[in-house]
């Protein structure tokens, strides 16, 4: 493995000389030149990215919709004269059954991925942190108990325990779109942080021996504030880490269900749902439905692993080997 | 070495009283109103039939006893019945298990026999073209979802060929042949994704073993590279291994649930998306505490297996 001193991206940013925004580009080109599949996991990120920023003028406009802007079509716009239509000019990956344009919908569905996912991975990786800093730090029963609990809960297969806990808060959350979209968010942030607890409580407790926490200790400072003061800022490279590995889980996670049938509700668009068995009747005459939806969720978990990878080897050598 | 089995075993009680707990919980937390739809769903909404129902759902005594029985019952084989089929869950979980345990070995096998070999020459060839194109394809490995590929194969060669994979399900016992035959594909697609994370643990473990002094004495003492890798170094390489392999079996069940509804395998997995569909829970209860006991003590298995591998685990 590659692990000769590389300097961290961004942290160029505090030398002297260039300017910030030199120094950032000249840290990514860095990063680009030890990192190549790494950087090509950024690149399909950020491409991701701008998709779900720029796939419609609602988020320019502040939630005014309006006209699509990267997507060629909105992405429910129905064109039954054109239904089933293979590639072509007007429809580069082709229409579906109900005529809507397969790009458009891929664009817009990295929208829902990014939103979900990323509002999964903030709350597991909140929880994980709270729940992993403070185990790992205080120890003793607590530690035995929490982690006890953790063992029971990551026993659970994460796609089983998905699909149990989507549809009991589905119950609660009722018929609408939004609310039930909300409640995958909550199970799928629940599902992700017990893992990432462990992972963090082992940082913890690797930090929580080091010299400088007997030495805030022993100058009077609380608990809480070596937590935050002195441990957290010490396995925040883990949590970044974990972060980017977790967020393609979620996504490969949100297609599975959508897949199912069980994920994101329409009207919402969604990579799974598009790929779902509803669907496997047509995409038996008509195989591009099945292509695209696909694609993009394997280009967007394969992007994040390897850019995953990449940071770990920066950030975190400890790290390494763990999946 | 007992007395490890000991300890270890005395650390599955409270994580199996707080699966059981988790699972128990389940039911309890359904909202009443969505109770009364899913009587709806099954009976017309009589007084009594909506009183049975909680009754099987386990809902009308006080929670202590709830848990009381429901512990019991799964020490007794009572799992409960199922309010789609009104069969008891026992004997259908007994007649799905086989089925889904011969996917799941398979696709174990699978992945170790493409894994190991690959992530062995990936690390002899550290750093070559070979090595990337190993790593890249095991990265891929990882990220296709399960359910595209499915997909695909169900999809394309029927395109292309006219194919179709089949799907009428047969006992091994009944006819070995056409079972395999069913099982192989959903087994290959799922052993594929697993032997991504195989085959890069293995090539980090290769490439500190073939650090260690005893390999250089090995080579040293003029031995065979054959000897040297096979028997010297892959031999401690794989310890760490077998420990990933049975960390895998959540992601072999999760994946069990996506092939065996693509492939209409009659596992638990395909049970289970059925028994969510129609919000049959007493089916999705039982099905949650089998798979969680199942890895449960696969992880058992398996902190055992490598404290019998590697003497410095059981005597730290």
């Amino acid at each position: 493995m590659s692990d000769t001193a590389i300097a961290v991206p961004g942290r160029v940013e505090a030398l002297p000389g260039p300017g910030p925004w030199l120094g950032a580009l000249k840290g990514l080109w860095r990063f680009a030149r030890h990192k190549p599949l790494g950087a090509a996991g950024l690149v399909i990120i950020v491409a991701m990215v701008v998709c779900a920023v720029f796939a419609d003028n609602q988020l320019v406009t502040l939630f005014r919709r309006d006209d699509p802007l990267l997507a060629p079509y909105y992405y429910d716009d129905q064109d039954i004269a054109n239904r089933l239509r293979p590639p072509s000019p007007s429809h580069l990956f082709g229409t579906d059954r109900l005529g809507r344009d397969m790009l458009s919908q891929v664009i817009y569905g990295a929208r829902t991925s990014l939103l979900i996912g990323l509002s999964a991975v903030a709350i597991s990786m909140g929880l994980a942190t709270l729940v992993g800093t403070v185990s790992g730090y205080i120890g003793g029963r607590l530690d035995l108990l929490v982690q006890r609990l953790v063992d029971a809960w990551i026993s659970f297969p994460a796609i089983v325990i998905l699909l149990t806990g989507v549809q009991v808060a589905k119950e609660y959350a009722g018929p609408s779109p939004t609310t039930q979209s909300a409640a995958i968010v909550a199970v799928l942030g629940l599902v992700l942080a017990a893992g990432a607890s462990r992972v963090i409580r082992g940082a913890t407790l690797a930090v929580k021996n080091n010299v400088f926490v007997e030495a805030a200790r022993a100058v009077g400072a609380s608990d809480m504030r070596i937590i935050f003061r002195h441990i957290l800022p010490n396995v925040m490279p883990v949590v970044i880490v974990l972060a980017t590995l977790q967020l393609g889980a979620a996504i490969l996670a949100v297609g599975t269900i959508g897949f199912l049938g069980f994920g994101v509700p329409a009207p919402f668009p969604d990579w799974g749902r598009m790929l779902s068995t509803e669907g496997l009747l047509f995409m038996r005459a008509h195989p591009w439905l099945a292509v695209w939806p696909g694609l993009a969720i394997f280009l967007a978990v394969w992007g994040l692993n390897v850019l995953g990878d990449a940071l770990r080897d920066l950030l975190d050598p400890r790290l390494r080997g763990l999946r | 070495m007992w007395s490890y089995i000991v300890r270890r075993v005395g650390l599955l009680v409270p994580t199996l009283a707080m699966v059981t707990v988790l699972v128990a919980l389940l039911v309890r937390l359904l909202p009443g109103d969505a109770v009364e739809i899913i009587i709806g769903q099954y009976t017309p909404l009589t007084h009594g039939d909506r009183e049975a129902v909680r009754r099987q759902l386990g809902l009308d005594k006080p929670w202590y006893e709830q848990y009381g029985e429901f512990v019991a019952g799964v020490f007794t084989g009572d799992w409960g019945t199922s309010l789609q089929s009104q069969q008891p869950i026992g004997r259908e979980l007994a007649r799905r298990l086989p089925v889904t345990f011969e996917l799941g070995l398979l696709a174990l096998i699978i992945s170790i026999v493409v894994a190991v070999p690959v992530g062995v020459i990936a690390a002899i060839r550290q750093d070559r073209w070979l090595d990337y194109l190993m790593r890249g394809t095991a990265i891929v490995f990882i990220a296709v979802p399960a359910f595209w590929l499915g997909t695909l194969v169900v999809v394309l060669p029927n395109v292309w060929w006219g194919w179709a994979p089949p799907i009428h399900y047969e006992s091994f016992f009944d006819d070995p042949l056409s079972n395999l035959y069913f099982v192989i594909i959903p087994a290959t697609i799922l052993g594929l994704g697993l032997s991504g994370s195989v085959m890069r643990l293995t090539r980090t473990q290769m490439l500190e073993v073939l650090r260690q002094d005893y390999i250089r004495t090995a080579w040293a003492k003029g031995l065979r590279e054959r000897v040297v890798i096979l028997r010297h170094a892959l031999r401690n390489a794989l310890i760490p291994v077998t420990t990933l392999i049975g960390l895998q079996v959540p992601l072999l069940v999760g994946g069990t649930v996506v092939l065996e509804t693509i492939f209409s395998v009659p596992g638990i997995g395909s049970y289970l998306v059925t028994a969510v569909n129609s919000r049959d829970y007493p089916v999705v209860q039982a099905v949650n505490l089998v798979v969680a006991l199942a890895v449960v003590l696969s992880n058992l298995l398996v902190d055992v297996l490598y404290a019998y591998l590697d003497p410095r685990i059981r005597y730290a």
